[in-house]
């Protein structure tokens, strides 16, 4: 560096500096520019898009769930109501630490494995800010120790909401059926919209096939929140529309009788009123306590339930196919006068055993030596002689006996308002060419004359039959639902036998009555005392297949291999007002066994004014939501 | 009045002769400056009362910040230029030190160590840095001829460097890149050459990779990322970026009225007081307010370039220069930063913002400029 470089030139210096000032000044220019364009594209160019997400961001359109449909039975006992329930949730953003606070939660409430289990896994397909539901069913007391708690536990909080409760318990499971949290496979199926606050859904039963009927429609409102999901003021609120309110046909009291009636047996009652197609009783035990289900059952529960060898989710009246038996015996018998294959007085001699000609198996009678060497129709049905009717069955034919079971509800789903309906089996030539992939044999036709073989039905079926005799051929789809909000519901008319005359009714009428009044009938037991005409038909349904030659003794087989009893019956007989088919299994006697429970039902619907029942569980809310 | 009124006057008229000085002469002060920084202070109280939700509380300690910073201001304006240049190289020692004290035993929050604590008083030494950068590089090139030759140059570089390698490695980029650009103005404004300026941009490019591998954080690439995309993570880091946006969006020209803005007063915009206080005054004064700000923003630099110039000192002029387009800088990087058009670092709005001691560390910088030309401006006259 030489010495001129060395001298400063003060002169130079403040111009060099003016000149870079003068840039400088360039630059500051240039940058606010920028910095209006910037601001002048966000508030003026894009101002519509901006003032759409700050509207969007600050104003939330809330769901209001309907309130669920109330069901009453016919003489207004509430069956299915809606309590409120208290759940624990947790916002995942307001938590400091998740483990910390789950700590302290678990310290104040009893927390199981399975309910941490299954928070985390909601927690993974949550919306931001969603409070997630960490336990159900929060008892006072827990949400007092929260409260108290709740300065330790940010994010913490107790949400109250409606829930379905079934204050009969197991008494009416198998009617109502449950609802249940919604599914994943559910959501798919209903409609976003209308269940965008509802929580819970019809799963099995009546509530399912209601559904759309109880749930009503959904409302909303408008809200003002913050960042953190508090609602500030509702701005707009659109009323839900609440699920209609159902009236049974139902009566609570002769389900509880019915119920009581089959305490400690696996088996079925079904009662009907001819008249209407509504169904009075319909019990399958044992049962279950459908209120388990409302929430979520345990797993524990859940397993004892499904692993009891009584099968208590099994609702028989419904799914349980039995063969009819005997009880079947006076409908083939109106079969054998509408075709003319026999008159009241045609006679049988029953040996104790009939053969197809040119067959030697011997189908043997029940009573060993038979029923005598002239049994007419009234006889055959009231001491259920086997051998008069496996000659009307050949006489008449596998395919005229197929013909006039259909009329009688036989074979196909009786088309109740319930879920998961079987439709038994009615078998015909085509039936088993279609299942079977065989010809049908004449020695099969047989068996379907007493109610065996192929032959099934479920009780649910067997009381529409019995209906049908009751009221001399009018076939109708059952029902549970009497009315919905006060308007009354009619069950269709399937059909009307027109074709069969009175005098046959009479005739199978007559017949049924002695089944209870003559001094042979199987179910002559139930005559005492008795203050209306009942007619009635018993059956016993072999679970195992008795070899020819072998003696049927109960005591030397479990009592799984047992007969099941069958009874079906309907009164008053002159003007029938309710009809009953009773199914218990491996009962042994219908007559003996069955029986008694139809007329207790009997007595309990026909004697007296009609009464209502307390329900048989004590759980009272503490506290009722405004509604 | 009384004559004891009148005696006393009389010793003052002696007096006179030396005081035909107003009294912003005699404090040293530059009135226009002062009126417009307390204008801008006073839409900052605005703005806050409502961005804190109608706060007085907060707006009241704002004012306890302001006021003590003003005094301070005041104070500092009385050092002459000569002692800021004297003290300048002891300054920059002492300030690495307090540096190198902070990357070993400083303290810190969210994994970066920017503080030192001495005796229960916390403080942080890169504000110290941001004044005493701008300082030393003045210091070392007002003492030699001007243009900077390459050897010069490349000295106030490693000054510039020290410090700003200790602070980026707190890790505090933002702070780093500013303090740095206060130390290049200085360069710029002593005039390097032209040539010089454009391959230091042309090395940056290159260098550009190399710093996005090696010396980012994941966190500070993240918020890079986020500038560039912020739908992408909507609710993790973009959405700081998202709801400012959407506050100065929503704004529209006319704003939503004063404590009417929706975004700010419902939580949804965060850091409402401090960095992001730019989008409450946005969505509540719209464009117009925005208009009105950048234009004292304005306003202030023109003063400040004014007064820098006017500086007879070379020390002076580069030092007051620099600490003025410093202070532009930050409202640019803020402004921008708030619009999505830089990444976030955190830098507050000048006056604006919240804060105790980024405020006083701004108002000793306008000190310092007041303090540059007093003397000059006198001469002036």
């Amino acid at each position: 560096m030489t010495r001129r470089q060395q001298l400063k030139n003060t002169h130079y210096e403040r111009r060099v500096y003016r000149y870079r000032v003068a840039i400088s000044i360039v630059f500051v220019v240039v940058m606010t520019s920028i910095l209006i364009a910037r601001y002048g594209q966000l508030q003026i160019a894009d101002y519509n898009i901006y003032k759409t997400h700050s509207d969007r961001n600050r104003i939330q359109l809330l769901p209001i769930a309907p309130k669920r449909g109330l069901i009453f039975d016919r003489n207004g006992v509430l069956l299915a109501e809606n309590i409120p329930s208290y759940t624990l949730t947790v916002v995942k953003e307001r938590v400091e630490s998740l483990d910390e606070t789950l700590a302290i939660i678990g310290e104040l409430v009893a927390l199981e494995e399975d309910d941490i289990e299954q928070f985390r896994k909601r927690l993974t397909r949550r919306r931001p800010y969603e409070a997630v539901p960490l336990k159900f069913r929060v008892s006072e007391d827990e949400i007092a120790k929260i409260a108290v708690n709740r300065y330790r536990i940010p994010g913490v909080e107790i949400d109250a909401q409606l829930v379905r409760h079934y204050p009969h318990g197991e008494l009416f499971a198998h009617v109502l059926g449950y609802v249940g949290r919604i599914s994943e496979r559910e959501l798919d199926e209903i409609d976003p919209v209308n269940y965008s606050g509802t929580h819970h859904i019809g799963k099995i039963g009546l509530e399912k096939y209601y559904e759309e009927l109880l749930h009503g429609t959904v409302g909303y409102q408008n809200v003002e929140s913050n960042a953190h999901g508090r609602i500030l003021r509702v701005l707009e609120r659109h009323d839900p529309q609440p699920g209609g309110d159902i009236h049974l046909s139902v009566d609570a009291y002769v389900q509880q009788v019915a119920f009581e009636a089959l305490e400690g047996q696996r088996g079925a009652i079904v009662a009907m009123d001819p008249r209407t197609g509504g169904i009075i009783a319909m019990v399958s035990t044992p049962s279950y306590d459908a209120n388990l289900f409302v929430n979520g059952i345990s797993s524990t529960d859940y397993n004892a339930l499904q692993n009891d060898p009584d099968l208590p989710l099994y609702n028989r009246a419904l799914q349980g196919q039995y063969p009819p038996a005997s009880t079947i015996k006076p409908i083939w018998g109106l079969a054998g006068l509408h075709y003319g294959m026999v008159t009241p007085t045609t006679r049988v001699s029953d040996p104790g055993w009939f053969s197809l000609p040119n067959d030697s198996r011997r189908y043997r009678d029940w009573k060993r030596g038979g029923h005598g060497a002239s049994v007419n129709l009234e006889q055959a049905i009231v001491q259920s002689c086997d051998v008069y009717f496996y000659e009307l069955a050949y006489k008449l034919g596998i395919d005229r006996l197929h013909d006039f079971g259909v009329r009688f509800g036989l074979g196909v789903p009786t088309g109740i308002d319930n879920t998961n309906e079987r439709s038994g089996i009615l078998p015909s030539r085509a039936w088993k060419e279609e299942v079977r992939n065989s010809h049908w044999y004449p020695g099969e036709t047989i068996s379907v004359g007493i109610g065996q073989g192929f032959m099934l039905a479920t009780p649910l079926q067997l009381a529409v039959a019995t209906s049908v005799i009751a009221s001399r051929g009018e076939l109708r789809a059952p029902r549970l639902l009497a009315s919905v909000d006060g308007e009354k519901v009619v069950a269709p008319l399937l059909g009307r036998m027109d074709d069969v005359p009175d005098a046959y009714w009479d005739a199978i009428t007559q017949s049924m009555e002695e089944v209870v009044a003559g001094s042979q009938g199987t179910a002559r037991g139930l005559k005492a005392g008795l203050t209306y005409r009942m007619a009635a038909k018993t059956g016993t349904a072999q679970v195992v297949g008795i070899a020819a030659g072998e003696k049927y003794d109960s005591s030397a087989m479990k009592k799984r291999n047992w007969d099941h009893a069958l009874f079906v019956a309907f009164a008053p007989a002159e003007d029938p007002k309710i009809a009953v088919s009773v199914v218990i299994e491996n009962g042994e006697h219908g007559g003996s066994v069955a029986g008694p429970a139809a007329r207790k039902v009997f007595e309990a619907f026909l004697i007296g004014e009609p009464k209502t029942v307390p329900p048989s569980m004590d759980i009272t809310p503490e506290v009722w939501v405004d509604e | 009045m009384n004559n004891s009124d009148f005696v006393r006057q009389l010793p003052g008229s002696n007096r006179s002769i030396s005081s035909q000085r107003t009294i912003s002469q005699r404090l040293r002060i530059d009135i226009p400056l002062l009126v417009l920084l307390l204008i801008l202070s006073g839409v900052g109280l605005v703005v806050l009362y409502s961005a804190s939700d109608g706060s007085m509380a907060t707006v009241l300690r704002q004012g306890r910040y302001l006021s003590v910073a003003f005094v301070v201001m005041i104070l500092v304006a009385q050092l002459h230029p000569e002692q800021l240049q004297r003290w300048a190289p002891f300054a920059y020692i002492v300030c690495v030190g307090l540096l190198l004290a902070v990357d070993f035993v400083g303290v810190g929050a969210k994994g970066a160590q920017r503080w030192l604590g001495v005796g229960g008083f916390r403080f942080q030494p890169s504000e110290i840095a941001k004044l005493v950068m701008p300082m030393a590089v003045a210091w070392y090139l007002s003492t030699h001829p001007l243009p900077p030759g390459f050897r010069h140059t490349f000295i106030s570089l490693a000054l510039i460097f020290i410090p700003t390698g200790l602070i980026v490695i707190q890790p505090d980029l933002g702070t780093s890149i500013l303090i740095a650009t206060s130390g290049i103005f200085v360069l710029f404004l002593a005039g390097i050459s032209w040539g010089f300026i454009f391959s230091c941009f042309g090395l940056l490019a290159m260098m550009a990779y190399p710093m996005w591998e090696f010396v980012l954080h994941d966190y500070q690439r993240q918020r890079i990322l986020t500038m560039l995309s912020p739908e992408s993570d909507k609710l993790g880091a973009g959405w700081n970026i998202i709801q400012s946006k959407t506050a100065i969006g929503s704004g529209g020209f006319e704003g939503k009225g004063w404590l009417l803005g929706t975004q700010s007063h419902l939580d949804f915009l965060p850091e409402s007081h401090t960095d992001f206080i730019i989008a409450v005054l946005a969505e509540e004064f719209g464009l117009r307010g925005v208009l009105l700000l950048l234009l004292l923003y304005g306003l202030i630099v023109s003063r400040g370039l004014w007064i820098a110039s006017q500086a007879k000192q070379c020390f002076g002029r580069l030092l007051g220069g620099s600490i003025i387009l410093t202070f532009f800088v930050y409202v640019f990087v803020n402004m921008g930063m708030v619009s999505g058009l830089l990444p976030v670092v955190g830098v507050p709005l000048p006056l604006v913002s919240q804060g105790g001691t980024s405020l006083v560390t701004l108002l000793v910088g306008f000190g310092i400029l007041m303090g540059i030309c007093a003397d000059e401006r006198l001469v002036h006259q």
